[in-house]
């Protein structure tokens, strides 16, 4: 399948002051930051939580732990999917149990992948809280799963696709819709 | 990055150097879940992976049933030994009355090279050979070359000497193949009779010196000589061959500072490698069984996920 770019919908100054909201929010609700960790999935939400950190560190003089998960061998879809995805690298080496863990990831889509983040996280430990923050929720929840913080709410149809680019890996900051090319 | 498309693992002759790379990569990620305090994951639960040993094995079928479970597979454990064989069932009668419980994976060892491809043709399963005769030990050289990738940072245009038992030794075969496909140089080193003919065919350098081999090489795998192959005499005398293939201190000196030593283990001390190294040497080789696991847990992940598309083999 050929996917185009339907349209724009963030571009770097607006991801800037999302990410900024999102840790204000993170800090608000949190005020206890001793307890408080910050974990990113594989790939993207991995760089967001990263930036969400040196924010927190920018505005309040604290260093979170951060950890990545990859949740490719919690997933309940893999003989669905194409050829055997790579699996990428777990690194929580923080102790979880009875912290509140942040989990970051980019886009917020039928809820399968952050099911999968929670056994994962869960086989770390027993955090006291996780929450949830997302960058983009676009709707079509298949899982009773909603997040705690989000960056911005875009309806979409299914079958279009969100894609969250960022600097660290893309070399830009945008995110934008893509559609099927009939 | 590559992708993996195979239905079975038969040896590294045949995979190419992208594909032996998505193991290594994907062996990566696997090693840091035996380092979590919950070391399980439930990628592969609901398969049934299946050890079928025609032949001793203690560390290669640990290895293989550890890695299962830590994938959360179930697994059964077969050894020829008081099994139906002894009253005269073919090893084909065997495979396929055990598949009939629908198993995803075989991890087949037999004493005679080429069994394991015999009975990967013959079954609907996918089949990882553990080691099959003189032929190949494909886990084995894959552990070698992650340990060596992971100390090294590279496996291109190394040095590599297979010091010892040649003739006996898939795992050498399995190591030719695995790190020539890397630009690196392999060379075998041992006494002229445990080195057969058709190794000129191989993509390696023989040499009879143990200098000639260990000078300059930045990995050294030391194989053990297995007694219990050898039917008749190889070499004049233990005392002999220690004298010109034991690794010692003395030659030790031919290596660079970095050199890595590996050993398939067991060992079989003052014969291969000297006692006097135990201390320096002993380290890595554990390392090799934490990496072997890895390669394992890799391995069986990889094969058991592609049931849905096209199989190449």
């Amino acid at each position: 399948m050929v996917y185009r770019e339907k349209s724009k919908i963030l571009g770097e100054k607006e991801i800037e002051k999302i990410i900024k909201r999102l840790t204000h929010q993170i800090l608000e609700k949190n005020l206890c930051l001793e307890e408080v960790c910050l974990v990113g999935i594989q790939r993207r939400g991995v760089f967001l939580a990263g930036r969400i950190k040196r924010l927190i560190l920018e505005i309040e003089g604290k260093e979170l732990p951060l950890g990545a998960i990859d949740i490719t061998l919690y997933r309940d879809d893999l003989t669905a999917i194409g050829p055997v995805p790579q699996v990428g690298k777990t690194e929580i080496n923080f102790d979880i149990n009875n912290k509140v863990v942040i989990l970051v990831d980019d886009v917020l889509f039928t809820g399968r992948t952050v099911r999968s983040a929670l056994d994962e996280v869960i086989d770390f430990g027993r955090p006291k809280r996780i929450e949830l923050v997302v960058l983009i929720d676009r709707g079509h929840r298949e899982f009773p799963i909603r997040a705690d913080f989000v960056g911005k709410n875009i309806p979409t149809s299914s079958s279009e696709i969100v894609e969250v680019r960022l600097k660290e890996l893309d070399g830009k900051d945008e995110v934008v819709i893509l559609e099927e090319d009939a | 990055m590559g992708e993996w498309q195979r239905k079975h693992l038969l040896g590294l002759k045949d995979l190419t150097r992208e594909e032996i790379e998505v193991i290594l990569n994907s062996a990566q990620a696997f090693k840091e879940i035996s380092e979590r305090e919950v070391k399980k994951v439930p990628a592969l639960r609901g398969k049934t992976v299946v050890n079928l040993f025609f032949e001793p094995s203690t560390r290669t079928k640990t290895s293989f049933e550890l890695a299962a479970k830590r994938l959360s597979a179930d697994v059964v454990n077969f050894s020829s030994s008081g099994s139906s064989l002894v009253k005269g069932e073919t090893i084909l009668d065997t495979l396929k009355n055990i598949e009939a419980y629908s198993v995803d994976i075989f991890v087949i060892r037999h004493s005679v090279s080429g069994v394991v491809f015999y009975l990967s043709q013959r079954t609907t399963s996918s089949v990882v050979n553990a080691g099959d005769g003189q032929n190949e030990h494909p886990t084995q050289a894959l552990l070698d070359m992650f340990t060596v990738r992971e100390k090294l940072g590279s496996l291109e245009n190394l040095k590599v000497a297979i010091i010892g038992d040649i003739y006996h030794s898939r795992v050498a075969r399995s190591n030719i193949w695995g790190f020539s496909k890397f630009s690196s140089s392999v060379y075998v080193c041992a006494p002229k009779t445990l080195i057969p003919k058709y190794f000129d065919n191989l993509p390696c350098k023989i040499t009879y010196s143990l200098k000639t081999a260990l000078d300059q090489a930045q990995v050294v795998i030391m194989l053990r000589i297995q007694k219990e192959r050898m039917k008749e005499r190889f070499f004049s005398s233990q005392r002999e061959y220690v004298k010109y293939y034991s690794l010692n201190e003395e030659n030790l000196k031919f290596l660079p500072p970095q050199a890595l030593v590996l050993h398939p283990a067991p060992i079989n001390w003052d014969i291969e490698i000297a006692s006097s190294l135990k201390e320096k040497v002993s380290p890595l080789i554990l390392e090799q069984v934490n990496n072997g696991l890895a390669v394992r847990m890799a391995v069986l992940y990889l094969l058991a996920e592609k049931k849905s598309y096209e199989v190449v083999d």
